[in-house]
């Protein structure tokens, strides 16, 4: 005699299943936007990993394009160094650092004391506060980047197609007002940053060619680091926990099996 | 018994359950170690735990006092006085005996940790008896290489672990 | 129902505690030896299930406290500060975020067990009862704290949800400043939410202690929901079902830590990782999924107020179940009309929970609205009606007997 609840338990865990697959922006279904391109990361996937060239390199766009508008407040420089990220020497992080100053207490004067940063300073601001930000830049505040490829929903694929996505020429029919440039993956499909990258906007320290498109992955990835910076270690974790877990479940399932071969 | 002997024997059965448990307190045993290690310093604090600290601007005879984990710690540049008076007092009778040699790099600079060992207060610099410092919570007195020469304090001033990156640049800790 | 086994204390030391706090005897007989119907499915395993989440919420919160600045000012940067210098501060942030996600995913599927086997029936009104308590208190924990990260959901949800309060006539506004502290969610109301997030679990800890000791008065239900006729039909709890709740419990781990390692934001909302601005709203404000179904019925309705008694309505009809469904069958394997109502219920919870993320206009607003009817008509009228008028299959006699009653009948 067929047990009628197996019918329910199927429903139920495949529609829990159904709905993991569900695609993200259902949830708060946004406008119609283009769907982003993927070029494809090496961090992608449950064994993937950065490329630390890459980092490197998009690090350098955001010191030499970015950093003019967008601060990136949760990073500092020591963050440069550790592993899983761009993994440059202490002395390299410790240059970079040493360009920029910050206010580090107060003279017997009662004057601020200006000094260069170190590793254990964050990275500085362009502006002083928001308003300051807003005003350099027609009203609109250019996001800080520590956590924007977590805080988009398309997430870098989204960032990647945005930052590559003004060489698209802008519909005759469309009314934009000037201060903004069209880029048709941005929501409302007119953005207030003007376009951020050219072809040798850089000149990469390791020689890439540095075309829009190049830029755009590199400083993606770059991106994508600062927002998930444990990313490698919670990926390895997770295949020495799911390993585990896999062995595990299958003892338990035996000894499970064997304890109540007994009963009835 | 014969029965006894059979039991003896670990079956296949007990073999899986062995298995399973080892497994379980594997896991558990992991689990446990983040939601300890977190109490452990963090990145932020660890990365202020060691400070370079400038030192060209020091003249002799004078020194700099700056925060190092939370304390106190004095770098002073010795005049040649000071550390003829520091060395011939090695013989002295010391409650803490120890060779100013032993507790500088280079004579012409002192670093020591600005916490008494008594009860934990600052001690004053170029006051006391000693050329040193002062305790004025009870009264220990300091010499010129950061001994204790009177009062309650039990040992000399704390050397702190320092290098020199160059002739202008010390990292504490 | 007895059982063989009787703790007998065998150490002066064990002896002398037993006159004085008998906790060994009391684990021995409502732990190790409690008879426990032996014909329970996987369903039955999410009672432990739900207790392991609690803890796990429970001890990786209090780590997160350690941590976290309950200020507006510091608030968000806190939360990032535990992931990324906090040693292994992003493990332990994904797996409470997770974690609450699971708890209710598993809470979800322990409550659809007992409207499916009956469990909620005479004598177990007061175990569903309590189990109401501590669902809606899990509500109120899991709303606070979504709060404490101060992103923009997290903001912008607790605006939507307390100014709710204003619609309540007269008291509605002096409610809703009372809640508030302040005029609007600020500094005040961030940090009593700290502060009773942190309380609240431990009042659902007390709640499940009294859920279990309500349970072990009559006992476990089955899934044929005929009652135990004695030791035939039991096996003791340990090793039983300690090593077959603990399977489960791995399983459900599996689950856990995919999301934890592999896709730890997928259920929660991008908005969050912006920090709060009570000056820019975002395009769609929307809780964490398990409040969706919720969410759908608030909005289904034009009138605040109505929408408003709704929601509350939606939980508060749950308290009321063991009297709206008074049929004598319980186990709906044996009610097939009930069952087909109980599918179709099932059903109408999944959609209540896919509308309450998109917006309500068009067809989604109008299936919002047959969905809002059905989960009422299922509690008012579906099931007294079958208490009335269904005709039930017949049951077996016992656990342990696989004699069908009208075989019973038809013999005599």
């Amino acid at each position: 005699m067929i047990n009628n609840f197996k019918i329910y338990y199927f429903i139920s865990i495949s529609s829990l299943l159904f709905s993991l697959f569900l695609p993200v922006n259902l949830i708060g279904a946004s406008e119609k936007t283009y769907e982003n391109i993927k070029p494809g990361f090496s961090f992608e996937g449950p064994m993937g990993t950065f490329d630390r060239a890459q980092l490197r390199r998009g690090y350098q766009v955001y010191r030499e394009v970015c950093a003019s508008c967008h601060s990136m407040k949760q990073l500092s420089f020591r963050n440069l160094v550790q592993p899983g990220g761009p993994e440059y020497t202490e002395a390299d992080a410790k240059v970079f650092a040493a360009d920029y100053t910050i206010i580090d207490g107060f003279d017997d004067y009662g004057d601020p004391i200006e000094r260069s940063r170190i590793l254990s300073d964050s990275f500085p601001s362009p502006f002083e506060n928001k308003e300051a930000a807003k005003a350099s830049n027609n009203g609109a505040y250019p996001p800080d980047l520590s956590l924007i490829v977590k805080a988009r929903s398309g997430g870098y694929n989204y960032i990647y197609s945005l930052l590559q996505g003004y060489s698209l020429v802008t519909p005759t029919n469309l009314e934009l007002s000037d201060s903004l440039s069209f880029n048709p993956w941005f929501p409302g499909s007119g953005i207030a940053m003007i376009q951020p990258l050219y072809d040798e906007s850089v000149e990469y320290e390791d020689g890439t060619t540095p075309t829009i498109d190049q830029m755009s992955k590199d400083v993606t990835a770059f991106l994508a680091w600062a927002s998930e910076p444990e990313m490698e270690e919670r990926k390895r974790l997770g295949f020495i926990v799911m390993s585990f877990l896999i062995i595990f479940v299958l003892l338990m399932y035996f000894t499970t099996r064997r304890l109540w071969s007994e009963v009835h | 018994m014969s029965d006894t002997i059979d039991d003896d024997k670990p079956t296949r059965r007990d073999f899986l359950y062995i298995t399973t448990g080892a497994f379980g307190a594997v896991g558990v045993a992991s689990v446990a170690w983040p939601l300890i290690d977190q109490l452990n310093p963090d990145a932020s604090v660890k990365a202020v735990s060691s400070i370079e600290v400038d030192i060209s601007s020091i003249e002799p005879g004078s020194f700099l006092k700056i925060a190092w984990r939370g304390k106190p710690v004095y770098i002073r540049r010795r005049t040649e006085e000071e550390i003829i008076l520091a060395e011939k007092d090695d013989n002295e009778s010391l409650p803490d005996p120890q060779k100013d040699s032993e507790r500088v790099q280079n004579k012409e600079w002192l670093i020591v940790l600005g916490v008494c060992t008594h009860l934990g207060c600052i001690p004053i610099a170029n006051q006391g008896d000693y050329e040193g410092w002062f305790c004025p919570c009870h009264g220990s007195h300091y010499d010129i290489s950061g001994r204790i020469r009177k009062g309650p304090a039990p040992t000399n001033l704390e050397v702190p672990p320092y290098q020199f990156v160059n002739e202008n640049l010390i990292k504490i800790g | 129902m007895a059982s063989d086994y009787q703790y007998e204390p065998k150490y002066s030391l064990t002896k002398w505690l037993d006159t004085r706090l008998p906790l060994i005897r009391f684990t021995s007989e409502h732990v190790l030896q409690f008879p426990t119907p032996k014909n329970l499915n996987y369903f039955w395993t999410f009672g432990f299930i739900l207790t392991m989440c609690l803890v796990t919420q429970i001890i990786t919160g209090i780590i997160l406290a350690m941590h976290y600045a309950p200020t507006t000012l510091n608030a968000f940067d806190s939360i990032e500060h535990i992931m990324r210098n906090v040693n292994y501060g992003w493990l332990i942030r994904y797996m409470h975020s997770n974690g609450a996600s699971m708890f209710f995913l598993a809470v979800f599927i322990h409550m659809f067990r007992g409207l499916y086997y009956g469990s909620y029936k005479e004598p177990r009104e007061v175990i569903w009862i309590l189990g109401c308590i501590i669902y809606f208190l899990m509500i109120m924990t899991a709303f606070m704290g979504y709060v404490l990260p101060w992103g923009q959901m997290s903001f912008w949800a607790a605006t939507v949800i307390i100014n709710l309060v204003g619609a309540l006539p007269i008291i509605g506004d002096t409610l809703t400043q009372l809640l508030l502290g302040g005029f609007a969610v600020d500094n005040p109301t961030l940090n009593r939410f700290f502060s009773l997030h942190y309380l609240l679990p431990f009042i659902i800890f007390g709640v499940v202690l009294l859920h279990i000791w309500a349970l072990h008065v009559p006992g476990n239900n089955n899934p044929i929901g005929i009652s135990v006729q004695g030791k035939q039909d039991t096996v003791s709890f340990h090793p039983y079902y300690t090593i077959k709740d603990f399977f489960a419990y791995t399983v459900f781990l599996v689950l856990f830590c995919y999301f934890i390692f592999y896709n730890p934001n997928i259920l929660g909302h991008a908005d969050n990782y912006i920090e709060a601005d009570p000056m820019v709203t975002p395009a769609h404000i929307v809780p964490e999924w398990y409040l969706l179904p919720f969410y759908a019925i608030l909005r289904a309705v034009p009138d605040k107020l109505t929408g408003v008694l709704l929601m509350f309505g939606s939980i508060a009809v749950l308290f009321f179940l063991p009297w709206l469904d008074s049929a004598k069958v319980r186990s709906a394997r044996y009610r097939p009309i009930y069952k087909y109502f109980f599918v179709l219920f099932f059903i109408d919870c999944l959609m209540l929970g896919y509308l309450g993320g998109v917006v309500p206009e068009g067809i989604y607003l109008l299936l919002s609205r047959i969905c809002t009817i059905y989960y009422f008509a299922f509690f008012f009228v579906v099931m007294p009606l079958l208490s009335r008028f269904e005709t039930t299959k017949p049951i077996p006699i016992g656990i342990s007997n696989p004699t069908l009653s009208k075989d019973i009948l038809t013999a005599e």
